[in-house]
């Protein structure tokens, strides 16, 4: 309960509204911010389901990558972009089209999880990525993919002078037609630089909730406005840290320093997707070595969800199989607000990853039932465009 | 009937030699919405400081200590269906348990209502 104090934090440029709204005000990642409003976690969650939440997330680490001499010519320009960055991830960049986003992994050389981070190919400005990272790790992240850009690209942060806004929820897009009307048209996983009075944004149309939902880069001296404008309808509410891990949890989604981290693989993390099948054949992102023999079923542990009878089963839990043996740990766990019920995420011997294992955790010494499930564990309701 | 109160935000409700024990409205607004309440069991003796029970919010756990001695004699069924209770009316519906106090002296050595309603300004 003990409250620390936020002067020695940074602050988000919508730090002023938070206090005004009575956030209840931590540190997190460095900064400032609102674990909740007065309304409640549970309250906060649920309105996110059912309408539009926002969430201040400026703490995350926006970037553009900028090939410092394009051509001009469009594709050679994001291919030499693209080559720049691909040595770092596991992802294929080269293939992404203007505007699409695609979900990524910085990785060390032994295929551990440097971060995990959004790659978009600028929708109009040729050899530009939009990159953004987690807050606790932008430092080491921006410094890593600017020693790889070397001489022929710089990364600019976006992360000082700008608010990031993220929108979320079955009425995100309604409401976002109001003051935005042409995001609409935004495919999931896709961005665009549009403008909102005038005011240049970069607005993607993805989230970390399972809901569909925007993100919106928006310049730190409009951020207020901005926040304003979105809080004018009676469809969003302004929702905190608390709810924002409660909603990812629920959608099945890792979080960069609990379930994942250096020395976890992308297979372990059930992350598979994002080893590229045109990256997997070249076998030339760091780590490639152990990746491929994992995705080959040489795996020693493996994510799994898991619904908890009982009370919740928190970070660092054992987990066991029904005889006891300790066969892995909680790296996320917690209240599900949408099913009224504990769930946790983490990983075991891959030996139990199968849904509909029985198994144990320990919580205060005393093992409560398990059961893995499929994951997510709410259904994502992301926006889909039919081609 | 006087109640009691813990630094660490419990309240004691004394009924002759039984005290109603659970957490203070002020505890259970920093604490957010409970979700799961692990309840003692009746006819657990506790010493003064023993850890008695466990509050979850969405959040994190929270354990609740005796603030006195005694022997658990009924807890609060009601929580394991609702354990928003406690976020409701911390101090009726919202009990935790109930002791038999094995040494009504220790009641002096907490917070009188004054000194605790000060401590939480």
């Amino acid at each position: 309960m003990a409250s620390s104090g936020p002067e020695d934090l940074h602050q988000t440029p919508l730090y002023e509204k938070h206090v005004a709204a009575s956030g209840r005000i931590v540190p997190f990642g460095g900064y400032a911010l609102p674990v909740q409003y007065p309304s409640g976690i549970m309250n906060e969650h649920k309105w996110t389901r059912d309408n539009a939440g926002l969430f201040d997330v400026s703490h995350m680490g926006p970037s553009f990558v900028r090939l410092n001499a394009p051509s001009g010519d469009a594709e050679a320009d994001h291919a030499a972009v693209s080559a720049l960055i691909e040595p770092l991830i596991c992802g294929d960049i080269a293939s992404l089209k203007p505007g699409q986003i695609r979900y990524s992994l910085l990785l060390n050389e032994q295929g551990g999880i440097i971060d995990d981070l959004m790659i978009a190919r600028s929708p109009d400005e040729a050899g530009v990525l939009y990159v953004v990272v987690n807050a606790g790790t932008k430092d080491g992240d921006f410094a890593l993919i600017e020693k790889a850009l070397r001489d022929s690209a710089v990364l600019v942060r976006a992360d000082h002078d700008n608010a990031l806004l993220a929108l979320q929820g079955p009425e995100a897009v309604n409401v976002i037609a109001g003051l935005i009307p042409d995001a609409v048209q935004l495919g999931f996983m896709t961005h665009a630089n549009m403008s909102w009075n005038t005011i240049p944004v970069t607005i993607a149309r993805a989230g970390y909730t399972g809901e569909d939902g925007f993100e919106i880069l928006t310049p730190a001296a409009h951020a207020e406005d901005f926040w304003d404008a979105l809080l004018t309808d009676d469809r969003v509410k302004p929702i905190g840290l608390g709810a924002r891990d409660s909603l990812r949890l629920e959608a099945g989604l890792p979080l960069y320093g609990h379930d994942l981290n250096e020395t976890i693989s992308p297979i372990e993390a059930g992350l598979g997707f994002a080893v590229s099948k045109r990256r997997r054949e070249a076998a030339d992102f760091p780590g490639a070595q152990r990746i491929l023999a994992e995705r080959d079923g040489q795996l020693s542990r493996k994510r799994v969800g898991m619904i908890i009878e009982g009370a919740p089963a928190r970070e660092g839990a054992d987990i066991t199989d029904s005889a006891g043996t300790v066969i892995g740990v909680v790296t996320s766990g917690g209240f599900a607000p949408s099913l009224n019920k504990a769930i946790a995420l983490g990983f075991v011997s891959p030996e139990h990853v199968a849904t509909g294992t029985k198994l144990q955790v320990l919580v205060r010494n005393r093992a409560q039932a398990a059961e893995v499930v499929e994951t997510p564990f709410v259904p994502h309701r992301y926006f889909r465009k039919s081609i | 009937m006087t109640t009691k109160f813990t630094q660490d935000h419990e309240y004691i409700r004394v009924e002759g030699t039984t005290g109603v024990v659970g957490i203070t409205p002020y505890a259970q607004d920093a604490l957010g919405d409970i979700v799961f309440v692990e309840l003692p069991s009746v006819g657990k003796v506790l010493k003064k400081g023993d850890e008695a029970a466990v509050v979850e919010s969405v959040k994190a756990a929270s354990e609740i200590y005796a603030p006195v001695a005694g022997t658990v004699t009924e807890v609060n069924e009601a929580l394991s269906g609702e354990p928003g209770l406690i976020n409701t009316d911390p101090e009726n519906a919202g009990w935790i348990y109930k002791i038999e106090i094995a040494d009504a002296g220790e009641l002096d050595g907490l917070l009188d209502a004054a000194a605790y309603a000060d401590m939480t300004k």
